[in-house]
């Protein structure tokens, strides 16, 4: 069961309610923050903010050594749930194809490329940000 | 959005968050790893989904709330695009440069890819 936590009811459960967090907070980004000039602009920062807190999360969770039932939870509500929920690739591929569909080929490659560099340097940023939190565990040391 | 609709957005967000644990957790007990196929097959098989219905609501006059909800919440849900950046930059991190640009540049053009075919089953269809 431990091994296999995608078949744990539970786990399964934690995962399902982060996704609906992080689908409503797209849902909304994206209502507040349309296409701009005919680049999509909402669905590009929910998926840089998402990559950067992804990887903020997952590498302070992986700094803080084996992973507990606890931190297991916590990954996989808000990683996999909610941040997987927050960013999306199924629209982002439907936005490229549809600038493709109207011939703005120039915007939807520009877009393309903007989100998966900056994607990229987002997540990466996070992982640095997240390397650089040190666990309460430190912070919670010996009183001098 | 209405109410409604950010119900059913957060409903089948929800079921797409947890359909996507499961699909990647099925793929990973099954396929080798190396080059991450199970968040680029989660995240192709939604970019088919969403184009479906996309074209759905392009030639076939569908639209409401549940529509809205299957693409923001399920599709939007299912699909990831945090975690392919993560196992991207660990590929980098790894300095496993080509399998990194692949991973990149292979998601892009096969969830376009999808996409284009869901939509275009749809025109067909009209």
């Amino acid at each position: 069961m431990s091994t296999r936590p995608h078949l744990h009811p539970g786990l399964v459960l934690a995962v399902a309610a982060g996704g609906a967090v992080g689908s409503v907070a797209r849902g909304l980004l994206g209502s507040a923050v349309g296409a701009v000039d005919g680049w999509p602009l909402g669905t590009m920062t929910a998926n840089l903010v998402g990559s950067f807190l992804l990887g903020l999360l997952l590498e302070a969770l992986l700094r803080r050594g084996p992973e507990t039932p606890r931190a297991r939870l916590v990954r996989l509500a808000l990683g996999t749930g909610t941040m997987g929920g927050f960013t999306t690739f199924s629209s982002l591929a439907l936005e490229i194809e549809r600038l493709l569909a109207d011939g703005s080929t120039g915007v939807a490659v520009g877009y393309a490329a903007a989100t998966v560099v900056l994607g990229l340097a987002s997540c990466a940023a996070g992982v640095v940000v997240g390397a650089r939190l040190r666990p309460r565990r430190a912070l919670r040391g010996p009183a001098s | 959005m209405t109410g409604v609709t950010l119900a059913l957005v957060a409903l089948l967000g929800g079921v797409g968050a947890a359909t996507r644990f499961v699909v990647d957790g099925l793929v990973r007990d099954r396929v080798a790893q190396g080059l991450p196929i199970a968040t680029a097959v989660v995240n192709v098989t939604g970019s088919l989904v969403i184009g479906l219905l996309a074209g759905a609501q392009l030639y076939h006059a569908v639209a409401g709330p549940w529509l809205t909800a299957a693409m923001t919440g399920f599709c939007g849900g299912y699909t990831t695009f945090s975690t392919a950046m993560v196992e991207t930059v660990r590929l980098l991190q790894a300095g496993e440069l080509r399998r990194a640009a692949l991973t990149a540049l292979g998601s892009v053009v096969l969830t376009v890819a999808a996409a284009a075919l869901g939509v275009g089953v749809m025109a067909y269809a009209a």
